[in-house]
């Protein structure tokens, strides 16, 4: 237990860590396939590397990274349409930084801008909005993607832009949804999930009730944690010990900023700006019915997709990239044959070697060598 | 970009847009805190408290211990410096 040394509680740690190797030896189907726990969330997948947990778990359980770096899961075509968008006279396009590098099929919005387009990072939409307000002769666009943790900003970015009757600033709406996207996954024939590590910051917003169909209808656990290594290991913990006890539970491990209710007022701001699209298009995933959510009618002149009537692009990913792959869990970042070679964080050719939160960069970064002493 | 960052409600900038001023790590930066708005609507009673601040929006009120833990492990996994480098220039730009 090389890295425990390192945590803040290395006692507490090593005997979580006891008590999750001496459940899983408790639990009988271990003995013929090691236990799928899915982290839905990318910043966990972030810690879990950065910490080396996967080392430190037994054996018999084997995590899958999930979807939930958004940048990851963006469609290569998802980029052309931001590019495209960028490249229409008097346009500033805004995004948070992650959105940058991720390569589209012939540019990132990095090249855009080099390229003379007018392409601008921004921490927050509001920042974006104060770009619109400065620039009232240009039309500021603002690319609008993550899940639910992200979605209220955009929202109330969106309702106060309405309120000050701001016409020339808009919303590229790339939002993804958790719920349908755990669904897909729980349906999904190629992938078998024992158990669910839930996001923290989606919880916050959402809060507990929206996982109960896990636990009731599919019978598998799922325990909301929180990003340091003792929640993870913890949250580990209270999954294993509902498999072996044969329950399927939503627990709560991340009590102090995840309220069992969710955020009343950034859920109010959400469904009053936003609705379900019927589908919405993965990176790997392929479609996912209800997995996005557009602009509501009423706001449909902060609405970028309506504006410049972008047709979304349907862009094959190069042949040769497993991201598809990696994100399903079914390869490891190491596995892909890009990996490291063509494919690392200084030339990325997919996008979870884009964002930190991106199972390859992650591992990228802080596993490489262990990878190597291993083989 | 999920994770968020602790910041400090040190003022209030404006009622009616419901926005405060955060402090993180020296950084100060405008916050909208329109989720963190208490229940009797009083926005002054959030000067003082922690509040995790996730792209320029107030998402949940924290305790200071949370915060500082919060802190520290944002700085252990890499991420402290390139949230701060991007609220500045959130606030600059
Ligand atoms: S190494 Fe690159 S191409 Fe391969 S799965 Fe990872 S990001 Fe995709």
């Amino acid at each position: 237990m090389k890295f425990v040394d390192e945590f803040r509680d290395p006692q507490m740690a090593r005997r979580v860590l006891e008590r999750i190797h001496a459940v899983v030896e408790e639990i009988p189907t271990t003995a013929q396939r090691p236990l799928q726990i899915m982290e839905v969330c990318g910043g966990h997948t972030h810690s879990i590397f950065r910490y080396g947990l996967e080392e430190l778990l037994p054996d018999k359980i084997e995590m899958v990274h999930g979807p939930g770096c958004p940048v990851c899961v963006l469609p290569m075509g998802r980029v052309d349409d931001c590019v495209a968008i960028a490249e229409q006279p008097d346009v500033i396009f805004t995004t948070f930084g992650d959105a940058m590098r991720v390569p589209g099929s012939k540019k990132s919005l990095q090249q855009a801008n080099s390229d003379g387009c007018d392409v601008r990072m921004v921490y927050s939409p509001m920042d974006a909005l104060d770009i619109a307000r400065r620039n009232p002769h240009k039309n500021v666009v603002f690319f609008g993607l993550g899940f639910e943790t992200t979605m209220p900003s955009t929202a109330l970015t969106l309702l106060q832009a309405d309120r000050e009757g701001i016409t020339n600033f808009s919303l590229f709406c790339n939002h993804i949804t958790i719920i349908p996207t755990i669904k897909a996954i729980l349906d999904s024939p190629d992938m078998v999930i024992d158990g669910f590590l839930g996001p923290g910051h989606v919880s916050m917003v959402i809060g507990k009730a929206p996982y109960d169909f896990i636990a009731s209808h599919y019978k598998r656990p799922l325990v909301i944690a929180g990003f340091e290594p003792l929640d993870i290991l913890q949250s580990m913990l209270m999954v294993v010990e509902q498999i072996r006890d044969g329950k399927a539970l939503v627990e709560n491990q991340y009590k102090r900023i995840v309220p069992e209710q969710g955020n009343n007022n950034a859920l109010k701001a959400v469904g009053e700006v936003f609705e379900l699209r019927e589908f919405f298009e993965w990176r790997g995933l392929g479609s996912i019915d209800h997995s996005g959510v557009r602009i509501r009618e009423k706001y449909a002149r902060f609405d970028a997709e309506r504006l410049f009537a972008v047709e979304p692009a349907h862009v094959a990913d190069p042949k040769a990239c497993q991201c598809g792959e990696v994100l399903k869990g079914v390869l490891k970042p190491w596995e892909c044959k890009l990996f490291g070679e063509q494919c690392n964080p200084e030339t990325p050719i997919g996008a979870l070697m884009v964002s930190t939160e991106g199972a390859c960069s992650a591992y990228y970064s802080y596993g490489k060598i262990d990878v190597k002493q291993a083989v | 970009m999920c994770l968020g960052i602790p910041g400090q409600i040190v003022a209030i900038s404006d009622e009616a847009m419901q926005t405060g001023i955060v402090q993180v790590s020296g950084v100060k930066r405008e916050a909208n805190l329109s989720c963190v708005v208490p229940t009797d609507g009083n926005l002054q009673s959030l000067v003082g408290s922690w509040a995790l601040v996730h792209v320029g929006f107030a998402m949940s009120i924290i305790d200071e211990e949370e915060a500082r833990r919060t802190l520290e492990i944002l700085a252990e996994i890499g991420e402290l410096q390139e949230e701060l480098d991007a609220m500045q220039q959130g606030a600059q730009g």
